[in-house]
């Protein structure tokens, strides 16, 4: 009995191991580099860093880039963890690093090297039945938004006047998202701060189909630029005014890279702990990320920095300049990426 | 009542009940249309033998279906002779006492924890505390904590559906306790003990909750080795990969989920396969 029954089971282990190995293919074993690079963090960046690591894997077969997705905060929770067994080698971020993390990494002994890969825009998007809404400044987004308009404003006509009598249904990624902390400090002026009778959801797919509904004619929502490029069809485009003088301006690919198209285009950075990036195979990668970033950014549907800015990031990396350019502040509000960076 | 409405009484029960079963095979097919209409075009051998990758359609299933094969045998090999030994405890030797009542009470309790609990339990025991690291060994060990409450459950009822006379003839010819059990009762009971546990390992295929908090990784381009260091290596697994790309902007990788989730219906439906098979096979040579 008890030998039918380790058959059994050992027959199970050795059927699923010979499925593992009869799929795994070879790859022609080039580049002498070994070693791990554990990368985690924001899931807005990683498909970026899939792309990079995806790349650099061809060219370095022996060096294994396992990527994950514990959110911006997860992971920097990971990069500077109380166990050093925790530690990451680069850490995903679609916003800066806050004081509290920073203080974190200053407690556990982790030196980080900050550096900007891509731009995202941010769009608003209405419903493709709205006619009235080419364009909204961003005090009218605040007055959607902000969390004194909680059960009060629910009508497009209480946004602006010449607006129709239509009710406002929102739609907004979810409070755990960088994208909601970047939204609510730029429009609201205050990170988190935001009304709380919206729809949201996680999966950003989710907020297309809501806000596309061809019911929902007052439909409103944002989210990241590339999810309205893959649903272009479905749903429509709000140019946004910054100051109210009438500029409005679209997240095209030159708006955002150019920094036009003000306050709702953000960098996406990575981390890098300073002590990996000692190692070879790690500076490899770095380096491979920031020189390939330009062409595969655009494939995944983000924004690509500048050459000029990518040339910056480079020296910063080649130099090992440690700490954050935004001192734990979430943005730098009328500062660019360049400036930043030569600051 | 008189018959006629006694009559119509019993015709209205059948059709709701019948309506019911309809129901959830409806849901079923629907379900199934829509998954092979959307995923059945990208599903080719192709597909199972790639590793992940940015562009959809050279995007495989590789590594997820390796972790997922890997997570599962080692939760087999850990689950299923801790859940039938303790099966074994509970009927044939504990003793009917307050103790034994309040670990059954327990072990009942513990098949409705939710599995995200577990997850953090995993976290904290294996990732941490026995400093595992998230590795496939450490998702293996909390899945196998999963599905424990399930086999031993299982396990039990199994055990309990062998008749006493087998035991008591057993006994009648100098049979001792230990020979008794090996030889008589857990042969009969093997079949549905079986049964139980790859049911049991199913469910925990389909989980992604505690996987996620043991800190399972979403993109990985190599295979844990076929060694001990294997088992210390990050892994993926089908639900998360399948998740992942779900959660994209481009239609293409949502058809690339739907083939995914194929391929996962693919793995369940071998496994509960193989239940039967075996069950059938087993159940031929037990008889008395």
């Amino acid at each position: 009995m008890f030998k039918k029954m380790f058959a059994l089971v050992a027959l199970l282990v050795v059927a699923a191991f010979g499925a593992a190995c009869g799929g795994a293919s070879s790859a022609p074993q080039t580049g002498a580099l070994t070693g791990k690079i554990k990368v985690d963090g924001s899931s807005t960046v990683f498909p970026i860093s899939e792309a990079v690591g995806e790349e650099f894997g061809k060219k370095f077969p022996k060096v294994k880039v396992p990527v994950g997705i514990s959110g911006t905060g997860g992971g920097f929770k990971k990069f500077c963890s109380d166990s050093p067994s925790d530690w990451t080698d680069v850490s995903d971020a679609s916003r800066p690093i806050k004081q509290s993390e920073i203080d974190q990494c200053k407690k556990v002994g982790v030196e980080f090297i900050e550096l900007p890969v891509a731009y995202d825009g941010l769009a608003i998007v209405a419903n493709p039945k709205n006619t009235w809404a080419q364009c909204l400044t961003v005090a009218e987004l605040k007055k959607m938004w902000e969390p004194d308009a909680q059960g009060k404003i629910t009508n497009w006509n209480q946004i602006r006047a010449s607006f129709p009598d239509k009710p406002l249904k929102l739609y907004g990624p979810g409070t755990d998202s960088g994208t909601f902390d970047y939204f609510t400090e730029a429009i609201n002026g205050k990170e988190k701060a935001s009304r709380g009778d919206f729809t949201p959801s996680e999966d950003d797919n989710v907020l297309v189909q809501g806000v596309g509904d061809t019911r929902n004619e007052g439909g409103l929502g944002y989210f990241g630029v590339a999810y309205y490029e893959a649903n272009k069809d479905k749903l429509k485009l709000v140019a946004v005014d910054k100051k109210g003088d009438g500029k409005c301006n679209l997240p095209t690919f030159d708006n955002v890279k150019t920094g036009v198209y003000d306050p709702l285009s953000r960098p996406l950075f990575i981390y890098v702990n300073k002590k990996s990036a000692e190692r070879v195979e790690v500076k490899e990668f770095i380096n491979f990320y920031i020189a390939n970033a330009t062409k595969l950014v655009q494939e995944v549907g983000y924004i690509s920095l500048p050459d000029n800015v990518t040339k910056l990031v480079a020296e910063r990396f080649a130099k090992g300049v440690t700490g954050s350019m935004y001192a734990g502040k979430s943005s730098e509000p009328g500062m660019t990426l360049e400036e930043l960076l030569k600051k | 009542m008189n018959l006629h409405a006694r009559k119509r009484a019993g015709a209205i029960f059948f059709i709701a009940s019948f309506a019911a079963t309809l129901v959830g095979i409806f849901a079923l097919i629907v379900l199934l249309a829509d998954v092979f209409g959307d995923g059945l075009a990208r599903l080719d051998w192709e597909f199972i033998t790639s590793f992940p990758s940015r562009r959809a359609a050279s995007a495989g299933i590789l590594s997820a279906l390796v972790g997922t094969l890997w997570i599962i045998s080692l939760t087999a090999l850990f689950a299923f002779p801790i859940g039938v030994g303790a099966a074994i405890y509970l009927e044939e030797y504990a003793p009917k006492n307050r103790l034994t009542r309040l670990i059954e009470i327990n072990i009942a309790n513990l098949a409705g924890v939710p599995s995200v609990i577990y997850g953090l339990l995993g976290l904290g025991v294996f990732v941490r505390g026995m400093m595992l690291g998230r590795s496939v060994l450490a998702g293996a060990l909390t899945l196998a904590l999963l599905v424990l409450p399930i086999v031993i459950i299982t396990a039990r009822e199994a055990l309990r559906a062998v008749p006493s006379s087998l035991r008591q003839a057993a006994y009648a010819v100098g049979a001792t306790k230990w020979q008794t059990i090996w030889a008589q009762v857990l042969p009969v009971a093997f079949p549905s003990i079986l049964t139980g546990t790859i049911l049991a390992l199913s469910r925990a295929m389909g989980e992604s909750a505690p996987l996620i908090t043991i800190g399972a990784l979403t993109y990985i381009a190599f295979l844990p080795e076929f060694s001990l260091d294997g088992l210390f290596s990050g892994f993926t697994v089908l639900p998360i990969q399948i998740f992942n790309w779900v959660s994209r902007p481009q239609k293409a990788f949502h058809e690339n989920a739907a083939a995914g989730i194929i391929v996962l219906l693919g793995v369940l439906l071998a496994m509960n396969a193989l239940a039967i098979f075996l069950r059938n096979k087993y159940q031929q040579k037990a008889n008395w």
